[in-house]
């Protein structure tokens, strides 16, 4: 039971991740139409603002420490962030210590812009085209994305720790009625899916509960009516692009201190992403969340050994062989408007 | 009853035209191409670097290609010639390779076997090298390895653990100067025994593919040999980003250690995320839980950061050794590049060297006669102490460097400390050794195009 509710816990936040990227993907397409193979490239470049203003905020000066020796036996060149002399020891230490959750304060405009510029500059271009060239140039542009960012930060992953306030375990099992140190789970995993059902959350207010969000559905429901009546629903769709661009970079910058970044990182997330999108309907928001974490947890369940040692290799494969079965026999996906991919 | 018209003096008319025939096209290839795959035959001689520069571990191989490209400087009489002053072997005269200047291309693996093939494929017959170098895989290793045996050169691997290399898949133009799996449990385990006891139980976790299918099955066998037992051991996938799932059952599964045989960004993760879930903090069977890398990287321990503090691991080789060899590498590389050198850079320079002296002691280039200059050969000053290149599966025998992560560093590169240098004879094993591919495993015959 212990190791059932902990694989439950796995694949919550595995599947939050899911959610925000797939909720993304399915905004641009249930939007734009467009297949947007850059969405993870997005997810990346959001975990590397993470990095950037980690950078930033460590920017140091050096001081000579005659009593140390470098590697090379020079006297040691010993740095000392700007922030600490700036800000006091304390306050420049827990800004250092915070860079995570701050830099979603950086990424919100970095993302907004990267989506404007993506989809202003290269994307609309291709609106028209069929897929086959949407998926084309998008992934060729998350390729260029991603050699752009190792040019900068190299391929190595790099660490972008969570608060100290955050590291550590909380002990469900306790909670639970189990005996200490059987369920226990990162808290920043908890502070991940708590911070995902928010961003979640707020995406559907935003679209259900404005003005802006009103037209926009009316808008994927019937670009033309609205189109008809006044509206320029290519703006808001641009918007539109410029939040999911957000969505995906500020779901990128929360999951740095359960993944270290790497200019890989988006290519991984991608094709799974785009796997939960199929299983929940293309162009269903409320599908895309479902499968995400329907398909993140059915992922951590078949990682159990006891499934594996029935199965083996179970664990790579079982998001596809869903995607199979959907695909097969209810091709709109699970929450997919009818007549979509059933032609 | 037939007429023949066979006639003995006919048959042997015939013979000898019909041998001439076959014979010709040898007798005019004999004449004009080279004694061996690429026989060098101008003023200059042409050896491949194939690292990956793209890809997962392209900061290891580009870190390999700096000291690459140091060692070819330093053959040719540039710069101050690094370990070549300190090497036992006094052959090199800093003047090239036999007198002729070296160059050398580059090719990228980008850690996929297929790739670095194809890579090393076009080395070999477009660009006319006569021996490569570098990788930091064992399956790429694995590769490259068989088509220099094919092709006629001579491969001295970079990067590469997996027992297999100098195992089942040891081939005659083949040499491994770094350490392998079965080196790295032997000098591990009486380390973690003092460090831990002798009664502990083990999880592993395990990357699917040849190096850690081979790590695993030596760290098992060494620690159970000073009596820990092994819970169990899961295979996971090259890549797979997120091991939540993969370490929430060691929780619960009596284990009190887990053994993490990931490399590379894979080892940065999973390390991460097993601190993540507390595993250190705990206690099991009445003991602290905890943690071990066999093996390290400077790089792979940066990417750590402090979760690496107090986990022990094993190295190759490490920028911190006081030996001459050791300080003059790090001197020449550091001054030239602003860093430290990797263990795996070391091993790319140190086989650059040993390939040219090889050359030079065997007044040749022939492939064959290079590796039985190899074969066998003692030396030292190259950072490791006394090492021998055994005949018998062309591993290098040497010390092996037991790690600990360091638990307050002082600067960027000051990630790991040396905590043993294990002595080379409790590492050496027999060549027919059961894990390195029995009395089936064989060299084959040099093969020099």
């Amino acid at each position: 039971m212990d190791a059932i509710i902990l694989q439950i816990l796995n694949g919550l936040d595995k599947g939050s991740a899911y959610a925000l990227i797939a909720l993304g993907l399915t905004l641009i397409f249930g939007t734009l139409g467009v297949v947007n193979f850059a969405h993870g490239a997005l997810f990346m470049i959001g975990a590397f603002c993470a990095v950037t203003l980690q950078r930033i905020l460590n920017i140091s000066y050096i001081t000579i420490d005659d009593t140390q020796k470098d590697f090379l036996g020079n006297p040691l060149k010993v740095e000392s962030p700007y922030v600490k002399a700036w800000f006091g020891e304390d306050f420049g230490a827990a800004l250092i210590d915070w860079s995570v959750p701050l830099a979603i304060i950086l990424s919100i405009p970095v993302m907004l812009l990267v989506g404007y510029i993506m989809e202003r500059g290269l994307i609309k271009h291709f609106y028209k085209r069929p897929h086959a060239d949407q998926i084309l140039v998008t992934f060729g542009l998350a390729i260029v994305l991603q050699e752009v960012v190792k040019y900068f930060y190299g391929a190595n992953p790099i660490q972008t720790p969570a608060p100290g306030a955050f590291t550590g375990s909380f002990d469900f099992g306790v909670l639970l009625g189990f005996d200490p140190n059987v369920i226990i789970y990162p808290y920043w995993r908890l502070v991940y899916f708590a911070f995902s059902a928010v961003i979640i959350a707020a995406v559907f207010a935003f679209l259900q509960f404005t003005t802006f969000g009103m037209v926009v559905r009316a808008g994927m429901a019937d670009r033309e009516t609205v189109g008809l009546l006044g509206i320029n629903i290519d703006k808001r769709f641009t918007a539109m692009f410029g939040l999911a661009a957000a969505v995906a970079g500020m779901a990128g910058v929360m999951y740095t201190p359960i993944l270290s970044p790497n200019y890989h990182m988006g290519m991984d997330f991608l094709v799974l992403s785009f796997v939960v999108v199929v299983v929940g309907g293309m162009g269903s928001l409320p599908g895309a969340v479902l499968s995400g974490f329907l398909l993140g947890i059915l992922q951590s369940f078949a990682s159990m050994n006891e499934i594996k040692a029935l199965l083996p290799g179970i664990d790579q494969v079982i998001i596809y062989l869903v995607a199979i079965i959907i695909l097969l026999t209810r091709p709109r996906g699970l929450m997919g408007r009818k007549g979509v991919m059933e032609d | 009853m037939s007429n023949s018209n066979f006639t003995r003096r006919g048959v042997i008319k015939t013979g000898a035209v019909a041998g001439a025939g076959l014979a010709l096209p040898t007798i005019f290839t004999a004449s004009s191409a080279a004694a061996f795959t690429n026989e060098p035959t101008g003023g200059s001689v042409k050896i491949g670097f194939n690292v990956p520069q793209t890809g997962p571990y392209s900061e290891e191989g580009l870190d390999e290609l700096r000291a690459q490209e140091l060692a070819v400087a330093h053959l040719n009489g540039e710069g101050d010639g690094g370990m070549m002053n300190t090497f036992s072997s006094k052959a090199l005269q800093g003047n090239g390779i036999l007198g002729k200047k070296v160059e050398f291309v580059t090719g990228d693996t980008q850690t996929k076997s297929d790739v670095a093939r194809a890579s090393a494929q076009s080395m070999i017959q477009k660009d006319g090298v006569i021996m490569i170098n570098g990788g930091s895989s064992s399956g790429v290793a694995v590769a490259v390895q068989g088509l220099c045996q094919e092709a006629g050169v001579i491969f001295m691997a970079g990067l590469t653990h997996s027992n297999d290399t100098t195992g089942k898949d040891r081939k005659a133009n083949g040499f491994r100067h770094f350490f392998n799996a079965y080196m790295s449990g032997a000098a591990l385990a009486p380390v973690l025994k003092n460090a831990y006891g002798a009664d502990r139980r083990a999880y592993h976790l395990t990357a699917d593919y040849t190096w850690g299918w081979t790590q695993q099955e030596s760290i098992q066998a060494s620690t159970e040999a000073m009596g820990w037992s092994t819970v169990k051991d899961v295979r996971t996938p090259v890549g797979a980003g997120d091991f939540s799932s993969y370490i929430a059952p060691v929780l619960n599964s009596g284990a009190d250690v887990l053994v993490l045989n990931h490399y590379g960004a894979d080892m940065v993760n999973s390390l991460t995320q097993a601190i993540q879930f507390g595993l250190r903090d705990k206690q099991v069977n009445g003991k602290n839980f905890e943690i071990v890398v066999p093996l390290y990287s400077e790089l792979m321990a940066a990417g750590a950061g402090s979760n690496i503090e107090g986990v022990y691991g094993s190295m190759n080789w490490n920028w911190q050794l006081q030996d001459a060899g050791t300080q003059a590498f790090v001197k020449s590389f550091g001054e030239k590049y602003g860093r430290p050198p990797s263990n795996a850079a070391h091993t790319c320079y140190v086989q650059t060297l040993l390939y040219a002296d090889a050359v030079t002691r065997a007044n040749s280039f022939n492939p064959c006669a290079v590796a039985e200059a190899l074969e066998g050969f003692e030396f030292d000053g190259m950072g490791n102490g006394s090492t021998l290149y055994r005949a018998e599966d062309h591993q290098c025998f040497k010390d092996v460097l037991v790690m600990k992560g360091k638990e307050n560093p002082t600067n960027q590169y000051d990630t790991l400390e040396i905590v043993e240098t294990t002595p080379v004879a409790q590492v050496t094993y027999e060549a027919n050794h059961p894990m390195f591919g029995g009395d089936e495993a064989s060299l084959g015959t040099c093969n020099a195009g």
